[in-house]
């Protein structure tokens, strides 16, 4: 692996008010590949996700390391984060429909992420943004760019999402469910724009799913969470020898093309799975 | 008790004079008693609409919905509630917060003066695999599937002979899907109740489905047993394009 970009060390977290950690000490590192985190919703996989761009008021983070780049993330003021969030580090959240500001124009907002983080003119911003929608194949980009989110399609507002986020160039883009509120052929096509743009670049990708296809199909290595700790981690092709009986449960629930039509197997869980040090 | 669906030449357009959009052209398809019928297509082609049409939460269609050979619009409300039920996609949303399962539960068998409601619904609470305790708890202190199974319950509550399926596990995780997939096959040999399910998972659909029906622009344009999936033997462009795309997700091709 070439450099490592990100370095996590056993990262908990805790929100307020709750007894439990939801993150119970997850460590990973990260060089310029794509990396996957799957688990069930309320496994903590978003939860780690927003912590590295320092987006839970409230919650506490503790980590033995938490480094990007040359930077620590848990020192950082919140106004030297500001700098690092939307410029270094982005995320693409998963639904487009919630995630646009009904009310600004699409292009106004893509714009905006390079007015924020570079001089210029509104008018090179104007050029920028443009020219970022047309790499995420969107036909018409003037056009686009002057339209409000409710006049676009989903698949549409997740690739201005893209764009969005993609505009600063930064060095690490985390993907949660990019594509879960998205159909079969469209998701294919958005998250074959990502792919390329992510290798094109060079950008570290973390793409948090619970779409055991996805991370097979668009990742190298995949982090498996179950109850806010890391299970298992494997390389994206070699996801079918998953060892962890978790993950082979979460494999055999899937229902696939060409199946028995069997009742499917329910995933027996076990307390051990829970235990800090299993 | 099952029921055979013949729907007919089903149009609708939404707005009117020159902003009327028409969203189904004019859908015809049949289902056989006990059957389960897929309707799958990306969204906006119309798979949902037709679920409430037929079950006439949208009623200024025109066209024919037979069920058993009697038009939809001939039944009485309470007849056709207890003939159709549905269920929908999202749990998160269609449960009312502020109610208990056995106030959300209650409520249709208050309608139909119906008797034995406690007894009527502890049996539904079972069929579904939830303990006859949870009947006092709020959709808060529920899980997302545990949330889709009270509103199985809620639809099963009338004893109906066709379920209508909007994306019932689309918001659910794939453990907590297999669930409820078992669940619906289980009731559906145990009661033979007819299916209408739509969802863009077509793995879901080649695991439950009998036949089904891809839409595009409210159109139907193909039927096609549930078999033809893995060998992708769809004619029309647009179900071939669906299928590979599914099949190349799945990583299968």
């Amino acid at each position: 692996m070439e450099k490592t970009i990100l370095d996590v060390q056993n990262l908990r977290i805790r929100y307020g008010g709750s007894t439990t950690e939801a993150v119970r000490g997850v460590s990973f590192t990260l060089g310029r590949e794509r990396l996957g985190i799957v688990g069930e919703s309320g496994s903590g996989k978003s939860t780690v996700g927003r912590a590295l761009l320092r987006l839970l008021p409230g919650a506490t983070i503790t980590a033995d390391m938490l480094r990007f780049d040359e930077v620590d993330l848990l020192s950082l003021s919140e106004k030297e984060m500001l700098k690092v969030r939307g410029r270094r580090m982005s995320m693409i959240l998963q639904d487009p429909k919630f995630s646009l500001n009904p009310i600004r124009r699409v292009g106004d907002q893509v714009a905006e992420t390079y007015l924020r983080h570079f001089k210029c003119s509104r008018r090179e911003a104007h050029e920028k943004a443009v020219a970022m929608l047309e790499a995420v194949k969107i036909r018409d980009a003037e056009r686009v760019f002057k339209q409000y989110p409710h006049e676009i399609s989903g698949g549409m507002g997740q690739r201005v999402m893209i764009a969005m986020m993609l505009l600063a160039d930064p060095d690490l883009v985390i993907a949660d469910e990019p594509t879960s509120a998205l159909d079969v052929t469209v998701r294919l096509q958005v998250l074959t724009i990502l792919d390329s743009l992510v290798r094109d670049r060079g950008i570290g990708l973390i793409m948090i799913s619970h779409d055991l296809n996805l991370v097979r199909n668009f990742c190298d290595r995949v982090l498996i969470m179950y109850a806010g700790k890391v299970v298992e981690t494997l390389k994206a092709v070699e996801l079918d020898q998953a060892r962890h009986p978790y993950t082979q449960g979460l494999l055999a629930a899937q229902p696939r093309i060409g199946g028995t039509r069997q009742p499917l197997a329910v995933l027996d869980r076990r307390p051990e799975w829970l235990e800090e040090n299993a | 008790m099952s029921v055979s669906v013949e729907v007919r030449n089903l149009s609708i357009s939404f707005g009117a004079g020159a902003h009327a959009v028409k969203v189904l052209p004019g859908v015809t398809f049949s289902v056989e008693r006990g059957e389960c019928f897929g309707l799958v297509g990306e969204s906006g082609s119309g798979k949902s609409t037709v679920l409430r049409c037929l079950s006439l939460l949208t009623d200024f269609w025109s066209g024919e919905v037979l069920i058993d050979g009697r038009s939809v619009r001939d039944m009485p409300l309470i007849e056709r509630c207890r003939t159709l039920q549905m269920v929908f996609q999202d749990p998160y949303g269609s449960l009312h917060p502020r109610q208990s399962v056995r106030t959300v539960l209650n409520e249709p068998l208050v309608i139909h003066k119906l008797g034995d409601r406690e007894e009527r619904m502890r049996r539904a609470i079972t069929d579904v695999g939830l303990p006859i305790s949870f009947l006092d708890r709020f959709p808060h202190q529920l899980s997302g599937g545990q949330r889709q199974r009270v509103a199985i319950a809620r639809a099963l509550i009338l004893e109906p002979s066709l379920l209508l399926l909007d994306e019932p596990t689309s918001a659910l995780d794939v453990s907590v899907q297999a669930e409820i997939l078992n669940l619906l096959q289980r009731l559906r040999y145990e009661r033979g109740f007819t299916y209408i399910m739509v969802t863009h998972d077509l793995a879901v659909v080649d695991h439950m489905c009998d036949r089904f029906a891809v839409m595009l622009r409210g159109e139907v344009t193909e039927i096609l047993p549930h078999e033809a999936i893995a060998r992708n033997g769809a004619s029309h462009p647009y179900a071939r394009e669906l299928i590979g795309a599914s099949l190349d997700y799945e990583g299968i091709r």
